[in-house]
């Protein structure tokens, strides 16, 4: 008998069918105007909850609800006007506006009801192009990095040298990429060469015989992590950043070697989003060297001594460091301005990781109640014009920003007490953002005002909407009854689609609903292939039950073989991945895979329930 | 519903000449145009700023250039974008200013100048350097997905078939930017994502006459070469001609509501695909017979397959 399914396969289609209506039945719910507060590395309590509550109540907004998800207050509102009202208003919120940890973001919050979240079912997520925000490619300044680097191993080597007591003439060079100690003799060359090479494993020496000369080059190996904590470094200190933006859902990626993406979906600031993405600093502790009075003796001409160098305060006072770093920037885990518990004053926490802690414990133990400094290195891009041509140039600014005496001995957590509260909060916002260690440049910028976004989803939709209509209304005049079961499958896939996006939470940008559009049009052209070959199989004269038979067999291979061709150029487009592209690539693959399933599986399945093992004297084709 | 009723018998392959020279013609003009004129390169190709904002009122082109090259913009490009209250600026790139501010700093000359309230639409950026990488990526991701075409229909078919496949391809292609570059329509990354997706389209046409045509030729006993690919052709027309009306269908919905963002991408689209139904009818077809397809190149193939299908 022909043209009859097994019923596994109608159950089949029925389960796939059902499975992708329930998945995409999020996304007709829309979204929520809503208000998020969270709080940095902490959960937000039932407590601040009711208060908060209690305060709008106060304040007579309506919200809508108040939930605690994931440690965060999410409150919802009826509309966009309140969301702005309530969201400055929780802002001005006495305990929110002391405590530096709490981030307070407008959002779009999904209303999805809760049996559907349950189930873990949610709406498509939408791009930055639908949704209003920024994009920012950011890209690490590597070359800065691989310097310090070499800066560091210098004032190590330097130091090494002297407590093995082996002599060399001169300082030690950098030139070009490598590192180089020029020497007396032959011997201690040598003997140079062998206890470097044991001590500084991040270096590769070769010894110059004729030019008496040791050179260091960093190996593959150093580079290498060097380029990749770099990066890491970055992401890091780039989240904390965002925080103080107070986005809702930010995304902070890594991208390529020395790249990293930023996006912030509904910031429309960009000015003050790249200023505070763009600052780009370092931090340095350092011991103070002699007396006040060396420092101005030193700052007015008089003698420097060899193992300092002279900075100068915030206030324009001169100070002398020592030219051995105590704790960079990177070694800093966290830094928060608190309350310091003893004397009920401003302070900052200040928390190491194991390397710094390590250093610090030592230095504080040889140096008590000497000073420490904390010194604060800003890097500009300054253009100069040189000849008629621009010539980028970084220029570093170095600040003293706290010159502490050392009271006891600590290593991974201390305190930097005697500030005023606004200093505190001040100090701790500059030392969580010296923890960025190298600079970085935005190379891309895309960003969406929100009045665009809203025109952007509502064509995107209407594009849609109107080009499937079209499309269902030609193929039911030109194919009839089968072309009502085509629209029917041209449906399912239009879900299935949808279902796919939002399992997979595939961002769906504009380009991404160009592909769903696409992928409407270009569906129907299984459907087409099948239904011709029936037409053809019919006019040479086959019984109906066998036209169908053969139109479906015939037209499979045909079908496969296009669908597989375009689908290599949306794999090759996927790969060339940036942003838009990437999201017209991955509905439009998807929608190749759904229509397949659809339009041949589908279309079958109803043509065999309603024309299978009858007597058909005509089709309606 | 049938507009080609019953059987089509249209002798395409008689006009073959004539496809050939119109053809060529197209594709010698479009280099020429490539050449002498080049594209329209969109920013984010050649790097450099876009700043889309929006007026209350409709407004002038000539006073908001002016306040620009005021402000040391002089090279500012300014034009109506979608409606006469939408404002696009283009900025080239400058090497070295501290590149992300000045998007910033034009937004704010508009802003200021403008005793309407003035809205940022959207802004863009692409330093020099990502867009020098974006344009050796976009090159790039278009051979390799002919090359990737070439190697699957290669293995699917004999390979003149695949020859004229690419030749199809190569030719919709050429002509589909030589579009762009008699119009001088901005050609930016949304317009290449559409010059792929008309690879896989134009591919996805030629390929269903290409099975016709190795079918016809396995089936037919009788016929020359040309009778054969004529027979195959008006078997696949009415297909052909429906899926791209349908295509259009949707891809007109795209060009008149989905807004300006997305015009460049469903124009570049309606060109392909007009051309890329053309080339299927004509292109590959017409290189079959310049390379003296014969009944021969299939049978072998389809012994081939037979013996394989054999294996236990």
């Amino acid at each position: 008998m022909i043209n009859q399914y097994p019923l596994w396969k109608y159950l089949l289609l029925v389960c796939v069918l059902v499975v992708g209506a329930v998945l995409a039945l999020p996304n007709i719910y829309g979204e929520d105007p809503s208000v998020l507060v969270s709080l940095r590395n902490q959960q937000i309590s039932v407590e601040t909850q009711q208060k908060v509550n209690e305060l709008l109540q106060n304040a007579s907004i309506q919200t809508k609800s108040s939930e605690l998800k994931d440690g965060k207050l999410l409150i919802r509102l009826p509309s966009e006007e309140v969301q702005l009202k309530t969201s400055d208003l929780v802002k001005s919120f006495d305990f929110i506006k002391r405590n530096s940890n709490y981030t307070v973001a407008v959002n779009l919050a999904p209303a999805t009801p809760k049996w559907l979240q349950t189930i873990h079912a949610l709406p498509m997520y939408l791009g930055l192009d639908l949704r209003g925000g920024v994009h920012f490619l950011l890209e690490v300044d590597m070359k800065s990095a691989i310097n310090r680097l070499e800066t560091d191993l210098v004032s190590e080597m330097s130091v090494f040298m002297r407590d093995e007591k082996i002599r060399y003439s001169g300082g030690i060079k950098r030139e070009n990429d490598s590192i180089v100690i020029q020497f007396k003799n032959i011997e201690s060359m040598e003997q140079a060469r062998s206890k470097l090479k044991s001590q500084f494993k991040a270096l590769e020496f070769t010894s110059n015989e004729s030019s008496l000369k040791v050179i260091g080059k960093l190996t593959d190996k150093a580079l290498r992590d060097e380029r990749r904590s770099a990066i890491q470094q970055n992401v890091t200190t780039l989240r904390n950043r965002v925080n103080e933006l107070g986005v809702a859902e930010p995304v902070i990626q890594q991208q390529g070697e020395d790249r990293i993406v930023v996006q912030l979906p509904g910031v429309q600031d960009t000015t003050r989003a790249k200023d505070i993405l763009g600052r780009t600093a370092t931090l340095e502790f350092r011991l103070t060297e002699g007396t006040s009075a060396d420092w101005y003796s030193a700052a007015n001409g008089g003698r420097v001594p060899l193992n300092a160098k002279l900075y100068r305060q915030r206030n324009g006072d001169p100070v002398l460091l020592k030219r051995r770093l105590v704790v960079t920037g990177d070694q800093i885990n966290d830094a928060s301005s608190t309350i310091d518990t003893q004397s009920g004053t401003p302070a900052v926490s200040v928390r190491l990781d194991s390397k710094g802690a390590k250093k610090m414990g030592k230095t504080t133990q040889e140096n008590i109640k000497k000073q420490m400094a904390v010194v604060f290195i800003e890097t500009k891009v300054v253009t100069k014009i040189v000849d008629g041509v621009e010539i980028k140039d970084r220029s570093r600014t170095e600040e003293v920003i706290n010159i502490a005496t050392i009271q006891g001995v600590f290593s991974k957590q201390f305190q930097i007490t005697g500030l005023e509260s606004f200093e505190a909060r001040d100090l701790a916002l500059l030392l969580r953002a010296g923890a960025l260690k190298t600079p970085v440049e935005i190379v891309e910028e895309r960003t969406v005002g929100p009045s665009l976004g809203k025109d952007n989803i509502k064509q995107g939709y209407q594009s849609v909407l109107i080009g499937f209509s079209l499309v269902l209304l030609f193929m039911a005049v030109y194919y009839r009854g089968f072309g009502l079961i085509a629209n029917v499958a041209l449906t399912a896939n239009l879900v299935l689609i949808t279902a796919v996006l939002s399992f997979l939470q595939a961002t769906l940008t504009l380009p991404g609903i160009a592909g769903i559009v696409l992928t409407v049009g270009m569906a129907v052209d299984a459907n087409v292939l099948i239904f011709e070959r029936i037409r053809e199989e019919l006019r040479i004269g086959n019984s109906p039950q066998a036209s169908i038979h053969a139109g479906y067999e015939k037209a499979f291979s045909t079908i496969a073989d296009a669908n597989v061709t375009t689908f290599i150029a949306a794999i090759v487009l996927f790969s060339l991945g940036t942003g838009p592209i990437k999201g017209f690539a991955i509905t439009l693959s998807i929608g190749i895979a759904t229509s397949m399933f659809t339009a041949i599986m589908g279309t079958r399945a109803l043509v065999n329930l309603i024309y299978g093992g009858r007597n058909l004297k005509k089709l309606s084709i | 519903m049938q507009i080609l009723t019953g059987k089509t018998n249209i002798d395409f392959l008689g006009k073959r000449n004539i496809a050939l020279v119109f053809s060529l013609l197209l594709i010698i003009a479009s280099i020429t145009s490539l050449a002498m004129k080049g594209l329209n390169l969109g920013i984010d190709f050649t790097g450099g700023y876009l700043i889309e904002v929006g007026y209350q009122q409709p407004v002038d082109i000539e006073p908001v250039r002016k306040i620009l090259a005021q402000s040391n913009y002089s090279d500012a490009a300014v034009q109506h974008f979608g409606s006469s209250k939408d404002i696009l600026v283009r900025i080239a790139p400058r090497d070295g200013v501290n590149s992300a501010k000045i998007s910033d700093e034009v937004l704010n000359i508009l802003k200021t100048s403008s005793a309407d309230e003035v809205q940022m639409r959207r802004i863009e950026f692409v330093g020099p350097q990502v867009g020098e990488e974006l344009r050796e990526q976009g090159g790039l991701a278009m051979l390799i997905a002919l090359f990737g075409i070439l190697i699957y229909v290669g293995l699917r078919f004999q390979l003149k078939s695949a020859f004229g496949a690419i030749l199809a391809l190569v030719h919709d292609v050429i002509i589909t930017v030589g579009v762009f570059s008699v119009t001088q329509m901005a050609f930016d990354l949304s317009v290449l994502a559409a010059i792929l997706a008309v690879i896989g389209y134009s591919l996805n046409d030629t390929v269903v006459v290409l099975d016709r045509i190795r079918e016809t030729f396995r089936s037919q006993r009788k016929g020359t070469p040309i009778e054969i690919l004529n027979m195959s052709i008006n078997g696949t027309l009415s297909r052909t001609i429906m899926t791209s009306f349908t295509t259009l269908l949707v891809l007109g919905a795209l060009f008149f509501l989905g807004g300006e963002v997305i015009h460049g991408f469903a124009f570049a689209l309606i060109v392909g695909v007009f051309i890329g139904t053309y080339s299927s009818i004509y292109v590959a077809s017409n290189s079959l017979v310049l390379m003296g397809v014969t009944k021969q190149d299939f049978l072998e193939l389809a012994k081939e397959s037979e013996e394989l299908d054999d294996l236990p």
